[in-house]
């Protein structure tokens, strides 16, 4: 393809969110005006907080880990044109299971690499497996996966409050239930130098794994078929409910496994404190990278960003904890308005000419997973 | 809690009045999102309108010293929030699904922030009615304390039915939700009956969240909603779309909620956790049961976006 059509056609892909990104400053510097804060000091300390220096990018990384791993959760179902929505789901039963294999292992006295491993495989398969019942349950009983992912996310914070609470419970942990801790053996270390624990570098390669299963293999072509037209993915002869399984237990495996690393890199035990959010902003981290797993990678980190520097804004300008949720739901809201402003923006892309007395083509429907015709 | 002097007696009694005072804030919700749903387009949002309401029905009772007025602006408020919602969803290629979990994540950071100075005071609470007179025990007497609103929510369910199935308006409605294309070949514009329904679905939602901030638990806090609004969204499909079975929906959920509490209280607190998320499991096991990959949902508006 002609170099300059791939340009426009790239800019018409990332001209919108970055619009977006630009208008929810403006809007979001007029609501910390009328908060009484100043903007400008405001996003300067937003920059410094997650920007400005080695300590701050290290609070920034850590803080991506988990949201590379729970975008992953609504993208790559996306490419099969299901809207998942229940990362947080996984992302909390995966941690406890984790925590449930990996505590009598360390007992028995098993190597800590091993129990390790035996964690990782303990919340890759429980996450994948709720979310990939998300997906069975679409394919074979025609049941809304965007509903029924969220129900099950509801329903695992139950059961995960149920177990701490009851059968895994620390007897020693009396205001705030917890599971026992794991041994400091166990414990995953950081990346050697800084304080970011390894988990980012478990985030980054799953990323590039996904994107080359979605654009690189016949499994992710198939599975962009289907997304684009289930119908001519059937008539293909295409098995579309193989294809929703191993997609969409691949997407719950990277949520539970990210999981697994908060309790393995950062807690040390399982309680409430999993249902922190990572799995809500994790979908607006999938919207904003337009569902592509390699662009999830800056936007995890810009994210990340936004939130390291939480503390800074809380301390400096005695803004309140939910100034950073206010900014994240305005960036989605009008991130998703400016889905419209695709292929409108006059940018030189060649377009298909209809032949005269050619069958016009039906009328566009809405794209539930805002990636659009690729 | 009631349920303590009267040992297992307690707990029936319990889920009785749970069944009338939990259940009021789902009535309103899922009376709300009947409507909007009805028209076609899911507004998974509610649980973000749900809160707003909450906080700023408090915030103006607080300032104002009068709780129907709190129930005003909530209301307000939370149309406004139906209004953005179906304005960003009037837009070309936006997915009403997506925008519902942005407004979700907005309206609670929004509730939590403007909230903040509200967290501590206490305000006055709607005024109830007392229907146990005729009973000489307290615990009888306090679980039928009603709340007015509860009253108000009851009567709008065979309102809500007789509107939609009885007059032009519910006619225009149903139309704009089975299919786009009959509405605007009758010269009804879709986009426009999903904005006043999506309107009506958020001035319920908001009102729904000022029962929980003035009446009960009856303050503001950020833990206040447990869910509701997604729940009363997931009621919605569980009562298949019919204003009646919403009302009975609603009193089944909300006595199932008030059944942790109940046994915790006569020392049965195995399963706290997962009774709270009973409404869940059951709607996942009534979508489960009553659906079909070869047919939509039985009495599903033809162009909503969650049945096709």
């Amino acid at each position: 393809m002609d170099t300059r059509i791939r340009l426009a056609r790239a800019a018409d892909g990332v001209l919108p969110p970055l619009l977006a990104i630009l208008a929810t400053l403006v809007l979001f510097a007029g609501f910390l005006a009328a908060a009484g804060a100043d903007p400008f000091q405001a996003y300067g300390l937003i920059w410094l907080g997650g920007f400005g220096t080695w300590f701050s990018w290290q609070n920034t990384l850590t803080r991506a880990a988990p949201l590379l791993l729970t975008a992953l959760c609504m993208a790559l179902p996306a490419q099969l044109g299901l809207v998942i929505i229940g990362a947080e789901g996984a992302f909390v039963l995966g941690g406890l299971a984790a925590v449930a294999a990996g505590l009598p292992l360390a007992a028995a006295g098993v190597p800590p690499l091993l129990v390790d491993l035996a964690m990782a495989v303990a919340g890759i398969l429980v996450g994948g497996g709720l979310i990939a019942g998300c997906g069975a349950l679409r394919h074979w009983r025609g049941v809304n996966e965007t509903i029924s992912s969220l129900l099950i996310a509801y329903i695992s914070i139950a059961v995960m409050n149920q177990l701490v609470e009851g059968p895994l419970r620390d007897p020693t942990s009396l205001n705030r239930p917890a599971t026992p801790t794991l041994p400091d053996a166990i414990m995953l270390g950081n990346i050697p130098g800084t304080s970011i624990h390894v988990g980012l570098i478990a985030g980054l390669v799953f990323c590039v794994l996904a994107w080359i299963l979605i654009f690189r293999t016949t499994l992710g072509f198939a599975a962009r078929i289907v997304g684009g037209n289930a119908r001519a993915g059937r008539v293909a002869g295409l098995p579309v409910g193989r294809l929703i399984l191993i997609v969409t237990f691949l997407g719950g495996a990277a949520a539970g496994l990210a999981g697994m690393i908060e309790v393995a890199a950062v807690q040390g035990a399982a309680s409430a404190d999993l249902a922190a959010g990572y799995g809500y902003t994790g979908i607006l981290v999938a919207f904003l990278a337009r569902q592509n797993p390699l662009a999830i990678i800056p936007v995890s980190v810009l994210i990340g960003g936004i939130d390291a520097a939480d503390g800074l804004l809380q301390q400096r300008l005695g803004l309140s904890d939910a100034t950073i949720p206010v900014l994240r739901g305005l960036l989605f809201l009008i991130l998703l308005a400016s889905e419209s402003l695709r292929g409108r923006l006059l940018l030189p892309i060649p377009r298909l000419r209809i032949l005269p007395g050619a069958p016009r083509a039906a009328k566009p429907g809405v794209d539930p997973t805002g990636i659009g015709p690729a | 809690m009631t349920a303590h002097a009267l040992g297992w007696w307690g707990v029936p009694l319990a889920m009785l009045a749970g069944a009338i005072r939990v259940s009021t804030p789902f009535l309103f919700v899922s009376l709300g999102e009947l409507v909007t749903e009805t028209s076609g387009r899911i507004n998974l949002g509610l649980e973000g309108t749900l809160v707003m309401g909450a906080m700023s029905g408090f915030a103006v009772d607080y300032l104002t010293g009068s709780p129907w007025l709190g129930v005003l602006a909530a209301a307000v408020v939370g149309g406004a929030f139906g209004v953005l919602h179906a304005a960003v969803c009037s837009l070309p290629r936006v997915n009403d699904i997506a925008v519902g979990i942005a407004l979700m994540l907005f309206g609670t950071g929004l509730a939590f922030f403007l909230g903040k100075p509200f967290v501590q005071p206490k305000a006055l609470d709607l005024p109830s009615i007392g229907l146990g007179w005729w009973s000489a025990i307290p615990q009888v007497r306090a679980a039928l304390q009603v709340n007015a609103l509860f009253f108000v929510g009851v009567a709008m369910a065979p309102l809500l039915l007789w509107m939609l199935r009885n007059t032009g308006m519910g006619l225009t409605l149903r139309m704009a939700g089975d299919s786009s294309d009959a509405a605007r070949a009758m010269g009804v514009s879709p986009l426009r009956v999903r904005l006043f329904a999506t309107t009506f679905g958020g001035a319920m939602a908001g009102i729904g969240g000022s029962f929980l901030s003035l009446y009960y638990p009856g303050s503001w806090n950020e833990g206040l909603s447990s869910g509701q609004g997604i729940t009363a969204v997931a009621l919605v499909i569980f009562a298949r779309w019919n204003p009646i079975a919403c009302l009975w929906a609603s009193l089944l959920f909300g006595a199932a909620g008030a059944l942790g509490p109940a046994l915790q209280s006569v020392g049965v607190s195995g399963f706290y956790y997962l009774f709270n998320a009973a409404p869940y499991i059951l709607t996942l096991l009534i979508m489960i049961l009553a659906c079909s990959p070869d047919r939509a949902l039985q009495g599903a508006p033809g162009e909503l976006s969650i049945t096709r």
